[in-house]
């Protein structure tokens, strides 16, 4: 791959898993929201995959593969069926309107460029100088997990916080270990499946998936 | 001998998977935990003021730290899982639960022991924050295990914020690696705690004070330490009485464990003044925080969860001053604070079980109508409150010193005024729960199988506060490592 085609490649990939993350907030239809989980999760996948090709380490490949498999597949599939147990949960209803959260999705990737600038000091790599792309997707998760009420919305915000952590790694190191990365992947994936059930259950009692009738525990 | 320690707890879990709850199950996982314990000791005996062990190619390494930390976990987890064979025996009883629901329980707890023996055996700190982050996948079915509507809600809050946290933790893992690359740490295993310590003052010391930070926030939130706490009174409220007792006990230790850890590497790379000022914010923060709220408290089990809140404040504050004399003060917190919320958690599960509420204005006069229950309830508020001949009066004492050595009297001043308040509040709450007259046909005994192992730990408790032998080498050794 030449130098030109590669950074380009990574460029885009990294830009759509930043704005795969934007239209979560952006977008009011939960089945929409997962949609846009899964379309980061291929981004993610290919970020790891041209880094891979370009440095030549079939370890990344592998990576790119089991990303592509638990966060484009697996993990989006388990939230479409708990939408679809569950119809009165379709819309989210955030608790910030969409214009205000989208300018607060570019404070956050302010934000995002100014706290990282000790680390792409360090990297001076194309890559490196992503790395606050990938802060920034963050970061939107949670303003995504901290604002959206539905169980269903609240696992998407987790995994975008997952997988924006997962870009800085990409990004920063070329990812961790490849014995890390496995285990971590596998603690993920279970995450997602004790939530999923536990959602479940949690309908079972509260008729609903929205997580505003949860709050008889506090002081 | 390190393989086989975390063999112990999967095997028994597999013997869960396989049958129906039977007592026999219960006991065998009492078993495991005994066996935890006598391997921990054999460990801590071949690793003291010599190289640390290593197993599973390298993947487990143990130190004297680990091996205290391993026996911390096998004292709370024989405990406990003695007190859940009574505990599943009752809910069965009640109807509550399936004999398959109840192996699903004991499955669980073994997996959540193997995970915690994990974390505090890896030597990588990329396996420590594997098995930290499967605690919380493993125990969200625990805090949930009685299927309320509030052990839902509890389970829920506590997975959601402990992952944004051990989410951050990742990220500061990453960037602590990156710092080691950067570093030219090409070499076998970069994230190797013994490769990063040796080459601390290499790391990028920009890249380190973000990837610390972050660190701290993240394990933080699975310390309970302020300002991501707020799933921990929650869910020990709401889990069952030996799930309480060893995430209070043990699991909020393991990940401060991971704070001390990598507290090693950030004063190797940034000096002692950085680490020592995030510990003191976070420490002192969530004094105040559980001083405030266990003013107003009215549940016994959420009382017992901002306590734990409170002492992670103070072994927060102790590592910040960072001598070997804090050090070991700190390590010794741990095991006096877990022996003692261990017992009070158990208790309370037991007056929850005969009293059926958690609400202390609706629990009077227990000492008189329980003696020997409300006794150990009693003596174990005292523990917890550093009353002599109690271990933690000693280290609370030991660390507010080493604070003042190091200039921290400040802090050391605050943290004892919050630690007044709290007193002040625990006292009053204590009293309103004990003491009273009660009518004398509510009278029951306690069973002796509950009482003796609850007792038998309180005078642990005491005997550690007395006695040097036999921690006191083990304790320094442990401190050596970590301290400054």
């Amino acid at each position: 791959m030449t130098g030109f085609s590669y950074s380009s490649a990574l460029e885009i990939a990294v830009s759509v898993v930043l704005l795969a993350a934007i239209v979560t907030l952006w977008r009011r239809s939960v089945r929409a929201i997962v949609r846009s989980l899964a379309v980061q999760g291929v981004a993610l996948a290919a970020v790891a995959a041209v880094l891979g090709i370009h440095l030549r380490d079939p370890g990344l490949l592998v990576v790119a593969a089991l990303v592509l498999g638990a966060k484009a597949v697996v993990i989006p599939y388990l939230l479409i069926r708990l939408v679809r147990i569950d119809p009165g949960s379709r819309e989210t209803q955030p608790l910030v309107n969409v214009p205000a959260s989208l300018v607060a999705a570019g404070a956050l990737t302010f934000l995002a460029f100014v706290a990282s600038r000790s680390v792409t000091a360090v990297v001076p790599s194309i890559a490196g100088r992503l790395i606050p792309v990938g802060l920034a997707s963050m970061l939107v998760g949670f303003f995504a997990l901290f604002t959206r009420r539905k169980a269903v919305s609240e696992i998407v915000g987790l995994m975008l916080v997952d997988n924006g952590v997962a870009l800085v790694a990409f990004l920063a190191t070329s990812g961790v270990p490849l014995l890390v990365e496995l285990g971590a992947s596998l603690d993920v994936l279970l995450g997602v499946v004790v939530l999923q059930v536990l959602a479940i259950q949690l309908r079972s009692r509260l008729g609903s998936f929205d997580l505003d009738q949860l709050k008889e525990l506090h002081d | 001998m390190l393989v086989l320690l975390l063999a112990i707890p999967i095997l028994c879990a597999a013997a869960c998977a396989v049958f129906p709850w039977r007592r026999a199950l219960g006991w065998l996982g009492t078993a495991a935990a005994a066996a935890v314990l006598v391997l921990g000791v054999a460990v801590s005996v071949r690793v003291v003021n010599r190289p640390a062990m290593s197993g599973l190619a390298g993947i487990l390494r143990a130190d004297a730290l680990s091996a205290f930390m391993v026996v911390v976990i096998g004292v709370i987890a024989l405990l406990a899982t003695w007190q859940s064979v009574r505990y599943l025996d009752n809910e069965i009883a009640e109807g509550r639960s399936t004999r398959r629901h109840a192996s699903l329980y004991a499955l669980l707890v073994q997996g959540f022991l193997a995970m915690m023996l994990l974390a505090v055996l890896a030597a990588n700190l990329g396996v420590l924050w594997i098995a930290v982050e499967a605690t919380t996948v493993v125990t969200t079915f625990l805090v949930g295990h009685r299927r309320t509507k509030t052990a839902l809600e509890a389970s829920w809050k506590y997975i959601v914020i402990c992952s944004v946290g051990i989410a951050l933790a990742f990220l500061g893992t990453v960037l602590v690696y990156l710092a080691a690359l950067h570093a030219g740490g090409h070499g076998q295993n970069p994230l190797n705690w013994t490769t990063l310590v040796r080459e601390s003052h290499r790391l990028n010391p920009g890249v380190m004070r973000l990837g610390f930070s972050l660190v701290i926030l993240g394990y933080g939130t699975k310390v309970g330490l302020a300002p991501m706490h707020s799933w921990l009174p929650d869910a020990h409220s709401q889990a069952p009485a030996p799930v309480s007792a060893l995430m209070s006990g043990v699991l909020l230790a393991v990940a401060f464990y991971a704070v001390l850890r990598f507290k090693v590497i950030a004063d190797g790379a940034l000096g002692p003044d950085f680490a020592r000022t995030l510990l003191v914010v976070v420490g002192l923060l969530s004094l105040v925080v559980a001083a405030s709220l266990l003013l107003t408290q009215h549940d016994y089990k959420r009382m017992l969860a901002y306590s734990s809140m409170e002492h992670m404040g103070l072994i927060a504050l102790g590592a910040a001053a960072g001598t070997p004399l804090a050090i070991a003060a700190v390590l010794l917190h741990i095991l006096g604070h877990g022996l003692a919320k261990g017992v009070l958690f158990l208790a309370s599960g037991e007056v929850l079980l005969t009293e059926g509420t958690s609400e202390i204005e609706r629990v009077p006069a227990l000492l008189s109508r329980r003696p020997v229950l409300g006794g150990i309830f009693g003596f174990g508020l005292l523990a917890l409150l550093g009353f002599p001949p109690f271990s933690l009066f000693v280290t609370e004492l030991n660390m507010a010193r080493a604070e003042f050595q190091v200039g921290l009297g400040w802090a050391a001043a605050l943290s004892i005024l919050c630690v007044a308040v709290i007193f002040a509040a625990l006292m009053s709450h204590g009293r309103r729960l004990l003491l009273g007259r009660g009518g004398e046909e509510q009278r029951q005994p306690t069973a002796r199988l509950v009482a003796i192992p609850l007792i038998g730990a309180l005078a642990g408790c005491a005997f550690i506060g007395i006695s040097a032998w036999p921690l006191a080498t083990l304790l320094s050794a442990a401190a050596r490592i970590v301290a400054l």
